[in-house]
């Protein structure tokens, strides 16, 4: 097919050190999906949280692939280490001891098999439009190591970079706010 | 062994994204407690992420430009669960339940 944009054409030997290189790959989205169907489909809460931990840690090994192990360490730290815990926080103080079951069974159609239907959808459109498009490969300029973005976080990017700590700042405060609201 | 092959592939990376993207729908119209519900939202944003990383991995002339992207989601993405956690816990003050068909002031 035209469109794959693939960087090496020939395929590895198994016991080779690009061939174990490539079942590690396998090996991370395996974990990828099973984290994913686990938080997606567990009927308990707390081992949907887990799901979506395993599912970012997988994926943090899917963005060491992608050439950025700075990427993956901050998607450790961040999602896994942080919001994993807060949504792990939320499940204990926001939900009565006896109900920390998400049962699945809903009575509106939505929640069935329109929701599956829709996702399959979903799925099937950004399949097809991923690996139909002839994607066009630019010349390389820069090398996208830590220090170029560090450099690029700095000077092109430096209006996002102080409103997005505006943002967070909000965030806190926000958060702060709303949480003590209700108690009395 | 082509299979072993597919991590240098942008359309391996785009199928993963898309696989996320629409666990997260699903997640998002099938569960019924606003956690859960959180959590696939938590599935989208990261297919997003996801799709970014792989452009600017195989395609982007500066290959610092996804990486800010990714950074900034996930800063986002952060900020969101803080605030939508909150909200959870001011909701379950008032309600006594986070179930989102309980969640309900009006008949009907």
């Amino acid at each position: 097919m035209q469109a794959l944009v693939c960087q090496s054409a020939a395929a590895p030997a198994l016991f080779s050190a690009e061939g174990m290189v490539g079942v590690i790959f396998l090996l991370t989205v395996v974990l990828v999906f099973t984290g994913a169907l686990i938080a997606v489909n567990a009927q308990r809460l707390v081992r949907a949280v887990a799901g979506l931990a395993v599912c970012f840690t997988g994926l943090a090994g899917v963005y060491y692939f992608l050439l950025s192990p700075f990427l993956a360490m901050m998607q450790l730290l961040i999602y896994v280490g942080a919001v994993s815990i807060l949504i792990a926080f939320g499940i204990m103080m926001a939900t009565p001891e006896e109900k920390r079951v998400t049962g699945m069974k809903s009575r509106s159609l939505l929640a069935g098999p329109l929701a599956f239907s829709t996702g399959a959808l979903m799925f099937a459109a950004l399949t097809v439009l991923g690996l139909k498009t002839e994607w066009q490969v630019f010349p390389r300029q820069g090398t996208g190591d830590i220090k170029a973005v560090g450099m690029a976080l700095l000077t092109t990017h430096s209006m996002v970079f102080e409103l997005i700590s505006i943002v967070l700042l909000m965030a806190i405060i926000g958060a702060l706010v709303l949480a003590q609201r209700g108690r009395n | 062994m082509q299979l072993l092959n597919l991590y240098n592939c942008l359309s391996t990376y785009l199928v993963i994204g898309a696989l996320l993207f629409s666990f997260g729908v699903y997640g998002m119209l099938a569960r019924r407690t606003v956690i859960g519900m959180l959590i696939s939202s938590e599935f989208i944003l990261a297919a997003a992420s996801t799709k970014f990383m792989a452009f600017n991995r195989f395609l982007a002339p500066d290959p610092a430009v996804g990486q800010i992207f990714t950074l900034f989601i996930m800063a986002i993405a952060a900020a969101e669960a803080a605030i939508a956690i909150s909200i959870m816990i001011a909701v379950y003050r008032n309600f006594k339940t986070i179930d989102t068909d309980e969640l309900v002031d009006l008949q009907g």
